[in-house]
């Protein structure tokens, strides 16, 4: 074989740099031994698929965030990291909850040192936006997200990624099992770019596990721990369901926009964000569509148990599911072979080959501030502090033919139409109709949806009205005061700046 | 003519619901500063519901105070805030007699004409909650010009009664339900039945509803906004009630129009009456 090689390279150096065979198992040495051949991914502890997975100081790690409020695989990884005495670590999780709080002490400590997130929440938001980090956290979109890996600017060099069950050669899913959060929409893509994945499962099934969700071919290493997430809590925060009734008002009028908006006909299409009024608005589209003989084609997004009772009932075909938001969503996708589970690359990536969110009729999407002239922001609060997630709303808003924003006018004592939002998302250009408790404005760019809504007899009024009114009941408020130092950078979905976050004032 | 099938009750010291309440759009709006505030919230709920009056968002909106009853402390200041402030109604608790409410209307007036509002805007409504108020329901419904309703309370009724709440028909209230609206069918006012407590049971509310609406009754006093829409989508008419209403009314156009005094419909006769209830059923379908 040497001669050969000689030969070749003769003919073309590049192909004598070819490697003689040196034996079936040359590169395999696994295949050897029956033992190692079937379990060589299974690790002892998390300390040992650290170990193996080759992560380094300076390098980054993943997590998805399928588990909400309930996650336990973060603070797990990164309080092991922490004493095993990493530093400079980058943390991609594809969003960040309150349940992270204690990420705090590990950024005061060098542990953390960048983090990209779609979100975040509570202390860690608050001590990021009081100038915690000396690296701006980068807020990117759900689709946003897979477009920075695909660009290479978030290179992951280890995931980290939750499931509930998983066989020996890493088949796994988050359907069944114990702690079963439904779809792996958000991991599969850590799963397809990280150079190494580690499982964490809570129980090694027989094999082959299916559905697998995320596929063995994807998978380096598995880790069996007590608990990878509450599934009680993924419908807590941002996805809870609401008998409030001012929520539950504007949900109904949401109904009322999509029913005369133009594009209530059999076929359409329909995703509801996350947010108490857009996730109930489902409710009230059962008795329309029955009444109307209208049936949708798919729901995307985020899935609800509103949303799986419709398709129960034959009123949507198909469900789209990148992240299940509640227990029936999960059980749904579990049992019903028209539940599909997809990627966020499949999701909204605006540089997929293929995004659903292209093929979107009807958005609900909620606001903490939306402006005069319907941008809306999502992120921060009226006092300046992170405490939102961009998640997929502006990439849906983008694409969704009819996207809709509920909000309440106000909030307590403070106003959601706003001369100027805090912190730009969505740009107004993809906003089409606001639904407020006190009235319903479409913006000027889509005058067609106005003149519907008015034949309608729908309270259709101009959002500098709503502005009035809000500010008749809380004045106008003082403008935040920020330091100049950037904390937080938003990235649109395409990865350009569209907004920066600023350090609040002392 | 003013719809009255809603009346919600606001807690005059909740200041969240008093600053977002309008946006049900109930057909009116009870403030109150009786059972609903503690003792030692009074002061301020009264200085709240002072101000809420006075809001904008509350301009097109029936408004009404429950104060505290002529027997308490309270009284007489929560009327100068609530007729101060602007109110269309008040609302007097627990009314025994005619003479609470002539008493009542003594210083109502005396308030109008110290605040300078014109004397009589300001109405009156009395809750009757007693066997006392039931027998005298005719009396205190005809007591005042400023009476535009009477209320029917459940709860203290009852217990005067000795009796409590049952399911199906409710006959335990069925005499005073009968006793008042009846009175207030003589007085030309408006008639509201009793609140429906359990919040999370609409078959419930929806049964007593339709009690409420099969005797007469204008409408309810409610507790919760979600009971709003409930009740008027009960109270609306059917398409066929509204088309024939419709038919009735082109009928009594033509027929005006023909200098004809009666016209008949379908062989049915169309007088002032069959007129007048199709008007009211047109507008329940408009406001639904």
């Amino acid at each position: 074989m040497t001669n050969s090689l000689e030969q070749l390279s003769k003919q073309d150096p590049k192909l004598g740099q070819f490697e003689p065979f040196a034996g079936q198992n040359a590169h395999t040495p696994y295949l050897a031994a029956p033992d190692s051949r079937l379990h060589r991914k299974v690790c002892e502890s998390l300390e040992e698929a650290i170990k193996r997975s080759g992560l380094k100081d300076g390098m980054t790690i993943s997590f998805h965030h399928g588990y909400r409020e309930g996650d336990k695989v973060v603070m797990k990884v990164v309080d092991a990291l922490a004493k095993l005495g990493f530093k400079n670590l980058t943390l991609a999780s594809s969003s960040l909850a309150s349940c992270h709080d204690p990420l705090v002490e590990h950024i005061k400590s060098g542990v953390i040192t960048q983090i990209y997130t779609s979100g975040l929440r509570g202390k860690l938001a608050e001590a990021i936006s009081n100038g915690l980090m000396q690296k701006p956290v980068q807020i990117h979109s759900h689709g946003g997200r897979v477009h920075l890996l695909q660009t290479g600017e978030l290179k992951i060099d280890v995931a980290f990624l939750g499931v509930a069950c998983c066989d020996e050669f890493g088949n796994a899913n988050a359907s069944n099992g114990k702690s079963n959060c439904g779809s792996l929409g958000y991991a599969k893509v850590d799963a397809d770019f990280a150079r190494q994945v580690v499982l964490m499962t809570e129980d090694i099934v027989a094999f082959p596990n299916h559905p697998a969700s995320i596929s063995q071919d994807r998978v380096d290493w598995i880790v069996k721990v007590d608990e990878v997430g509450d599934s009680k809590k993924i419908s807590v925060g941002a996805a809870r369901v609401t008998n409030n009734p001012r929520e539950l008002m504007i949900a109904r009028r949401a109904a009322d926009v999509i029913e005369f908006s133009g594009y209530f006909v059999d076929g359409f299409s329909i995703q509801t964000g996350s947010g108490a009024s857009s996730t109930a608005a489902t409710r009230f589209l059962e008795d329309r569509m029955k009444r109307k003989g209208i049936t949708a084609s798919f729901a995307l997004g985020g899935i609800t148990g509103g949303i799986t009772d419709l398709h129960k009932k034959g009123l949507i075909k198909a469900i789209v599911d990148v992240q299940s938001f509640d227990h029936d969503a999960a059980e749904s996708l579990r049992t019903s072979p028209a539940h599909i589970e997809i990627s966020a690359n499949e999701y909204a990536n605006p540089t997929s080959k293929a995004a659903y969110v292209d093929r979107v009729d009807v958005v609900i999407l909620s606001a903490l501030e939306i402006d005069l002239d319907f941008n809306v922001n999502v992120i921060t609060g009226s006092d300046g502090v992170m405490r939102g997630a961009s998640g997929g709303h502006c990439d849906v808003a983008a694409a969704a033919n009819l996207t809709m924003v509920v909000a309440p006018l106000c909030r307590s004592r403070i106003p959601t139409v706003v001369r100027r939002v805090t912190t730009l998302l969505t740009p107004g250009e993809s906003v089409d109709v606001l639904v407020t408790d006190q009235g319903i404005a479409v913006n000027p760019k889509r005058p067609e949806i106005e003149k519907r809504l008015r034949e309608a007899r729908l309270p259709v009024i101009t959002i500098e009205e709503l502005y009035d009114k809000a500010v008749a009941l809380t004045g106008e408020p003082d403008p935040i005061k920020f330091a100049e130092r950037i904390v937080g950078v938003v990235r649109y979905r395409d990865g350009s700046v569209i907004d920066v976050v600023r350090q609040v004032a002392d | 003519m003013k719809l009255r099938r809603s009346m919600l009750f606001v807690p005059g010291d909740n200041a969240a619901m008093l600053s977002t309440s309008f946006v049900y759009k109930p057909d009116s709006i009870m403030f109150d500063l009786e059972d609903a505030v503690a003792a030692r919230e009074k002061d301020s709920a009264r200085l709240m519901v002072y101000q809420a009056l006075q809001h904008p968002a509350y301009r097109d909106i029936e408004t009404v105070v429950r104060i505290n009853g002529v027997d308490s402390e309270f009284w007489q200041k929560d009327l100068e805030a609530a007729i101060r402030g602007g109110v269309d109604i008040v609302r007097l608790p627990k009314t025994e007699t005619a003479h609470d409410i002539q008493e009542l209307e003594t210083h109502v007036e005396r308030i109008e004409k110290a605040c300078g509002r014109p004397i009589g805007e300001t109405k009156l409504m009395a809750a009757i909650e007693s066997a006392s108020g039931v027998v005298n329901a005719v009396s205190i419904a005809t007591a005042s010009p400023r009476m535009v309703a009477i209320a029917m309370a459940g709860f203290d009724y009852l217990v005067d009664m000795h009796t409590r709440r049952s399911t199906g028909w409710e006959p335990e209230l069925f005499y005073a339900r009968a006793a008042v609206l009846h009175a207030a069918r003589a007085a030309k006012i408006d008639a509201f039945d009793v609140v429906y407590g359990n919040v999370n049971d609409d078959e419930g509310f929806l049964r007593e509803v339709n009690i409420a609406k099969q005797l007469g009754f204008n409408g309810k006093s409610l507790i919760h906004p979600k009971q709003i829409d409930l009740l008027h989508k009960a109270y609306a008419p059917t398409e066929e009630e509204v088309s024939h209403a419709k038919r009735v009314l082109e009928a009594a156009e033509e027929a005006h129009r023909k200098g004809l005094g009666v016209v008949s419909l379908d062989g049915k006769m169309v007088d002032p009456p069959v007129i007048h209830e199709a008007e009211m059923a047109l507008q329940l379908a408009e406001a639904a």
